[in-house]
């Protein structure tokens, strides 16, 4: 039998930031669940009003419950692995697209007080693990045993291998104004009226940022990798149950972080006017999720040639001579 | 050439500005959906049904159907089937079915009672022949617009039964 | 029976006619007979490398219904509800096409008010299926959005036709003669309405969809099709006229009263899927002018022609009869040899020639692309098994 003492003296010496980590990582894993379910909700009502339509409405008042009805159909469904797929892979890929996000979501700072975990290189590390989901789609789409998966994830590592570029080179002039790549002081360096924060001195880099981050995030107009009439779905055509809802949770998962880092990178992150505080931070990132799902909801998809003339042609260009002209005002 | 390909690509950005304020426009104005269970639609005018028998204006139990076969002879689908009883000379008029028409005249005599209508709605393609071809008007649309079932079996309607069905209902609503 | 052939893995009957070629760094997919924008059963047999199109194969026949045999063995007007099912999306001009061709070998003659009707009600139903077209060659490009705009519109439409017609898809409207219910003032009203309401969705559509670059980057000077190809399979309809060739059957050879109106027959030499999807939004227009000039001049009468036979027998012969449905040229074949029903009718399905030409221009384009053709030819699957 173990002394309390002993127990509390256990827990004193795990180092405090790992207990802080683990705490922070149990609540991201509930901010992703509790943001998809109001992602759910908010895509599906959007939708719904833009085509003139309620939207869900049955399950609960409004609909309200109608993320959990969804949910639970998913949990109820088979577990599915076609013939001939490598089931250790195909059902580690949905897992390696989830892992990553939930250590995204540690370093963006939310409030002035509310950040998990503050290091210097919060930004490489939200791009380091970003990068990870191509390779589970690449795995989902080979392991699926099926071609239209395969062109999904040929679709999609193209694709990311591209985007990965415009959105540094965009976030490198964010970086060289303020010589960090801690998010919590380059949201310091921001002031609380919109004039103050970086979209102003930056206009150019935000458009290629956000574009970016819509293409890295497989949002509609650039949702090529799961082309619905042209794929079925893609990467994921053959996933059933926990299987889909990972993929799913995931995508909205990387478009919380993209807006995240857009709102914390551009739109001056928790400040705001008035009393700064992580209540600004939410309302600029579900203004920048609403235009993301507006887009969705207005556009036909791009064809995926153009996807990558746009960005070698475009983004590219443009971003480096954004930066180019950035650092010469530095430097001047 | 670049200049041009500049233009025409802020040219497209703007296009894409003027969708996104076409969808915006439409998010902002009211719902034009109807909320099934709770709201009906408001015009079924012209909705066509099933076929149904039209009653008798003297006797509301009796349909006003002479049997004369012709909805049965025009159906494409082959769904309608009827049964008469020809009190006197049954068997006769059973021999000559086809030429039930030329029949038609000297039949006023011998009035064929209907014994029994039947629909097999399973088949039907509702393109309202019958209801055209009919000589005495016997048959007309149901305005019967939310017709679920579990089975097939549920669709095969006795049409005479649910006239004398109706009739009693409307029987017993009005004494 | 061959039993290797049943316990090969390498796919059906046609996947295995398909399988010789030279190429061994290519793929064969099979595209559809499920498949989201095949729209229906079409199946598509595709050789493709990385994600160009080296051979294209349509496989027809999953809806294959006998339509043409079931004509043989029905009395003729047992058939009028049968042409509304190949074509569901423009059940008038088929029904049109079978009522014609029967009227001319018999030689029944039909109210001038019956022929306005046909018309106005032709025209409506073109309206209704270009615009489920519209949203649906959208819904294959990645827009969501623009269905239920048209499907809006189309409500509309339909409530004013499910009045007069009874039916709100697969019409059987016509009859020999004439039409089987007369119109009347509120069907005037609602559909001069419905023109004028149209005429301001146009704007919306042309600024949502038609303006939008990312479209016309989708449509612009993909699928070419020359007059040279349309007319090597027979193609017709917005797909010939997109090719620059104003062909039209309602101005090349006239039935009815077409030649009273005046109307444009939209047609664009740029020969790509946006020529095609320019013709269609034009065409729309031009139905429009149409329904409203017949509104404007409908004369009184009969709806259908007094003496019309209840029983059709036409005499001994041939005839042929041609309408312009919203695919192309509808037409029918009939042969009667007196009888009850038709000897031999044959079908003329426009969508049959128009996918003729999918394996010829699909060849080298992307599977992206293959899609934005196949939906730019406006396919509807159980025409063209018939």
């Amino acid at each position: 039998m173990i002394e309390p003492i002993l127990i509390l003296q256990m827990i004193e010496a795990i180092p405090i930031q790992l207990m802080i980590i683990f705490a922070g990582l149990l609540a991201t894993v509930s901010f992703i669940g509790l943001n998809a379910i109001l992602l759910v909700y908010l895509e599906r009502k959007v939708a719904g009003f833009i085509h003139r339509r309620p939207g869900p409405y049955e399950v609960g008042p409004h609909g309200i419950l109608q993320p959990f009805a969804d949910g639970l159909k998913l949990v109820g469904k088979q577990i599915f692995t076609p013939t001939g797929a490598d089931s250790f892979l195909y059902w580690l890929a949905p897992m390696i697209s989830m892992a990553p996000a939930l250590v995204c979501f540690l370093v963006i700072p939310f409030g002035p007080h509310l950040q998990i975990f503050n290091t210097n290189v919060g930004m490489v590390l939200i791009l380091a693990f970003t990068g990870i989901n191509v390779l589970a789609l690449c795995i989902a789409g080979w392991t699926s045993q099926n071609k239209y998966s395969l062109l999904g994830a040929a679709r999609d590592i193209s694709q990311s291998v591209a985007y990965e570029i415009p959105l540094l080179l965009s976030i490198l002039p964010i970086i060289f104004m303020t010589g960090t790549f801690n998010l919590f002081d380059i949201a310091m360096k921001q002031g609380s009226w919109p004039w103050q924060w970086f979209i102003v001195y930056q206009p150019l880099a935000f458009i290629i940022f956000f574009i970016c981050a819509l293409a890295e995030t497989n949002r509609a107009p650039f949702d090529l990798p799961e082309a619905e009439s042209e794929l079925t779905a893609g990467f994921h055509t053959e996933y059933s149950g926990m299987g889909f809802a990972l993929f799913f949770l995931s995508e909205y998962a990387y478009m919380v972080i993209a807006a995240c880092v857009t709102a914390v990178l551009f739109l001056g992150g928790f400040h705001g006017p008035g009393v700064s505080g992580w209540w600004w931070f939410l309302a600029k990132v579900y203004i920048l999720l609403l235009i993301m799902i507006w887009i969705r909801w207005t556009f036909p998809r791009v064809r995926f040639d153009q996807l990558l003339n746009i960005c070698w042609k475009w983004l590219i260009p443009l971003a480096v001579i954004n930066l180019l002209v950035t650092l010469l005002v530095i430097a001047l | 050439m670049i200049v041009k390909s500049i233009r025409e690509t802020v040219a497209g950005m703007w296009s894409l500005l003027v969708g996104m304020k076409v969808t915006s426009k439409n998010f902002i104005q009211p719902n034009i959906t109807v909320h099934y269970p709770r709201q009906s639609v408001k015009s079924l005018e012209g909705y066509r049904g099933h076929i149904e028998l039209v009653p008798n204006e003297d006797d509301p139990f009796k349909s006003k159907c002479i049997a004369c076969n012709s909805c049965v002879r025009i159906c494409p689908s082959a769904c309608i089937s009827l049964k008469a009883s020809k009190p006197k000379k049954a068997a006769a008029k059973e021999g000559a079915a086809d030429g039930a028409e030329d029949k038609k005249a000297p039949a006023k005599k011998a009035k064929p009672e209907l014994l029994s209508f039947v629909l097999d709605y399973n088949y039907c393609c509702l393109c309202g022949l019958c209801v055209q071809s009919c000589p005495s008007g016997a048959l007309r649309y149901s305005s019967d617009v939310y017709l679920a079932g579990f089975s097939r079996q549920e669709f095969v309607i006795d049409l005479l039964a649910r006239l004398q069905y109706q009739a009693q209902k409307k029987g017993a609503a009005n004494g | 029976m061959n039993l290797d052939l049943r316990l090969d893995t390498s796919g059906d009957f046609y996947a295995q006619k398909f399988q010789p070629t030279k190429r061994d760094d290519t793929l064969i997919l099979n595209m559809g007979p499920q498949h989201p924008s095949t729209h229906g059963v079409l199946r598509i047999l595709l050789e493709i490398d990385g994600e160009y199109i080296v051979r294209a194969e349509p496989v027809l026949g999953y809806i294959h219904r006998m339509h043409e045999k079931m004509a043989e063995v029905m009395s003729y007007p047992q058939y009028l509800p049968n042409p509304a099912r190949t074509d569901y999306l423009h059940a008038l001009a088929w029904g049109w096409a079978h009522v014609g061709a029967v009227e001319r070998i018999m030689g029944i003659e039909v109210p001038e008010r019956a022929e306005y009707i046909r018309v106005i009600t032709c025209e409506l139903n073109r309206i209704n299926s270009h615009l489920l077209w519209w949203g649906a060659y959208l819904l294959d490009l990645g827009a969501f959005t623009p269905i239920m705009y048209s499907f809006d519109d189309r409500e509309i439409i339909m409530d004013i036709m499910q009045r007069i017609t009874g039916s709100r898809l697969t019409y059987c409207y016509y009859r020999f003669g004439g039409v089987s219910d007369d119109i009347d003032d509120r069907f005037v009203n609602e559909t001069r309405e419905q023109c004028a309401r149209m005429k301001e969705r146009f704007k919306m559509y042309k600024d949502l969809v038609t303006d939008n670059f990312i479209l016309r980057k989708r449509v612009e000077e993909i699928g070419e099709i020359s007059v040279q190809t349309c007319r090597k399979y027979g193609a017709t309809g917005p797909v010939l006229r997109g090719s620059g060739q104003a062909y039209d059957v309602r101005r090349a050879e006239p039935y009815s009263v077409y030649d009273r109106f005046d109307f444009n027959i939209p047609a664009y030499d740029t020969c790509d899927a946006m020529g095609r999807y320019m013709v269609r939004m034009d065409e729309m227009q031009e139905s429009i002018k149409i329904i409203e000039q017949a509104l404007d001049s409908l004369p009184q009468g009969d709806f259908i022609h007094p003496k019309a036979p209840k029983r059709a027998k036409p005499p001994a012969g041939d005839v042929y009869f041609a309408v312009e449905g919203a695919r192309g040229k509808i037409g029918m074949h009939l042969v009667s040899d007196g009888g009850k029903s038709a000897y031999r009718l044959k079908l003329r399905a426009p969508g049959f020639s128009n996918l003729s030409l999918f394996a010829e221009v699909s060849q080298g384009t992307l599977i992206s692309d293959a899609v934005s053709i196949l939906g730019s030819l406006d396919l509807v699957i159980p025409e063209i098994d018939r």
